[in-house]
């Protein structure tokens, strides 16, 4: 059975609807990219995955007994906090040395377990969390626009380290991106969310789907072009979004 | 020498009793930045006081209800429109204003306010000194069986809620913890100086700490040295005890703060 799936998923925030009528699954050792543009409930599908907001209506159907990596998308640490790598590793259920110094070779954030939490840098941080998410053998990895605030390279380096990651655990693994030229290369589908499931499918696919271009206009043609080459088409959008208002941009 | 005359025996115990489960619980209270949640409930409980003495039962009782009711109205009115920091202003300071009110309309009860607004620490007698340690033990049981969980969900609710743990029961266990710090620090400190007894020693530990153990069991040393200090300055100086115990956790940070700066400037 597939690892994850939402059935008629609809998440209402205080009266909004964020998600309506959400259908998903995600299946073992594949990599699934949700783009949106922001508010469209990309995070709240990853929260309902988890278990911390509540569908108002529709299920979420876990595979039983599912271990589920997550990488937040960001974590405030209070400076009045002090905490080690090591000790925040152990959160909340201790580990031993060799599995934390495992799980920080994986995430390529080896000899940081004496640190402060508080004073890595950002690429540090995420590498850390990572490993976190490491730590219990995940059979799906969840990241919530794991690389914001990284540089460019940073972040490519980031990807890079889950797909190695991918590669030894053979995880599935669930993320969110606006980097939407680096998602889109490595992923085996790309799901478009704008409060409902626009449209997915293979990355070339996507990119070239009227209701990706509807939200997303021209403006990633430069980021896109790395993969894609030719945006030659273009069909009036059904659902809802308005493509004119991109089009008179153009 | 006799570091404690003989009738000293029970207000000291009874300080550290209060300042060992005050100093964990306020590390919390700083991390999750709950100062004025603290203050909040700090406060209200004076109303609790009213309350107990008109109905005629112990203070304990009053002032954990009170505290308890307070906490559950904070929580009802935040994210109703109103920052946190209003909704404690508004909800701490009318609590002490009806609690001060309410103890005016108590006729035929003759209390000194002041025991209640600073303390009385050296009226402690046995029952008080057994409620204190009872409560504290309750508090710190509950800490250290929930400690993991409580640290997960004050890093990161989503980050708890993916291990299994509703960050929503971890608050509770923390407002329930601090309405019962609050219940026993009444007689020791005082309605106006609990929150110091929670912050100060935990504030005063933070340059010192490089984990969150060693940061609450450095807390319940200030603590400790704070209770036991203060209450041996206010009799030779002949003082008020509970502001006592708190200008030397004040003094205590002072000293921390300016420790961390030089040897940060050395090292540097």
């Amino acid at each position: 059975m597939s690892l994850v799936t939402l059935k008629d998923l609809s998440i209402r925030h205080s009266g909004n609807p964020v998600l309506t009528d959400v259908n998903f699954t995600i299946d073992k050792g594949e990599i699934v990219t949700l783009v949106g543009p922001n508010g469209s409930g990309k995070s709240t599908l990853l929260r309902a995955i988890i278990g911390a907001l509540r569908p108002s209506s529709g299920q979420v159907i876990r595979a039983p007994g599912l271990r589920i990596g997550y990488v937040p998308q960001k974590l405030h640490i209070d400076a009045t906090l002090p905490l080690t790598v090591r000790r925040f590793l152990s959160l909340p259920k201790r580990v031993s040395n060799s599995v934390a110094e495992q799980a920080l070779d994986q995430a390529g954030a080896g000899q940081l377990a004496g640190r402060q939490m508080s004073r890595l840098s950002g690429g540090q941080f995420q590498r850390v969390l990572l490993a976190r998410a490491l730590l219990c053998d995940p059979q799906l990895l969840i990241l919530d626009e794991a690389t914001q605030g990284l540089d460019q390279p940073g972040s490519a380096s980031f990807y890079q380290q889950i797909e190695t990651v991918r590669q030894q655990l053979g995880c599935a693994v669930l993320m969110v991106s606006h980097e939407l030229h680096v998602v889109m290369a490595a992923s085996d589908r790309v799901i478009c969310l704008n409060g409902h499931i626009c449209c997915e499918g293979e990355p070339e696919h996507v990119a070239s789907a009227p209701e990706y271009r509807a939200l997303f206009g021209t403006g990633t043609q430069g980021a896109l072009a790395l993969y894609r080459h030719e945006h030659n088409h273009s069909h009036d959008s059904d659902c809802g979004h308005d493509p004119q208002s991109h089009k008179a941009a153009e | 020498m006799m570091l404690f005359d003989s009738f000293l025996i029970y207000p000291a115990l009874a300080g550290l009793g209060v300042a060992i489960a005050a100093a964990p619980l306020g590390c919390f209270v700083v991390w999750r930045r709950m100062a004025y949640f603290g203050d909040a409930t700090a406060h209200a409980s004076i109303l609790g006081v009213a309350l107990a003495l008109s109905f005629e039962m112990s203070i304990f009782a009053g002032v954990l209800i009170v505290a308890l009711l307070m906490a559950a109205t904070v929580s009802t009115l935040s994210n109703r429109g109103y920052a946190m920091d209003t909704i404690l202003g508004v909800l701490a300071h009318s609590a002490l204003a009806f609690g001060l009110v309410a103890v005016s309309f108590l006729q035929g009860v003759r209390i000194d306010l002041m025991a209640y607004l600073f303390g009385e620490i050296l009226a402690v007698d046995l029952l008080d000194l057994t409620v204190i340690w009872a409560g504290a033990l309750l508090v710190l049981t509950l800490l250290w069986w929930r400690w993991s969980a409580l640290l997960t969900a004050t890093l990161n609710p989503d980050l708890a809620y993916a291990a299994d743990i509703d960050p929503r029961r971890e608050q509770l266990v923390l407002t329930l913890a601090l309405a019962l710090v609050v219940a026993v620090a009444i007689k020791v400190v005082g309605v106006l100086l609990i929150a110091a007894l929670l912050i100060i020693p935990a504030a005063a530990a933070r340059p010192f700490a490089a984990t969150p153990e060693r940061m609450a069991l450095m807390a319940a040393a200030i603590g400790a040295i704070s209770a036991l200090g203060g209450l041996q300055l206010a009799f030779v100086f002949d003082t008020p005890t509970g502001p006592t115990i708190v200008c030397l956790a004040a003094m205590l940070f002072a000293l921390s703060s300016v420790t961390s700066l030089l040897f940060r400037g050395s090292s540097a």
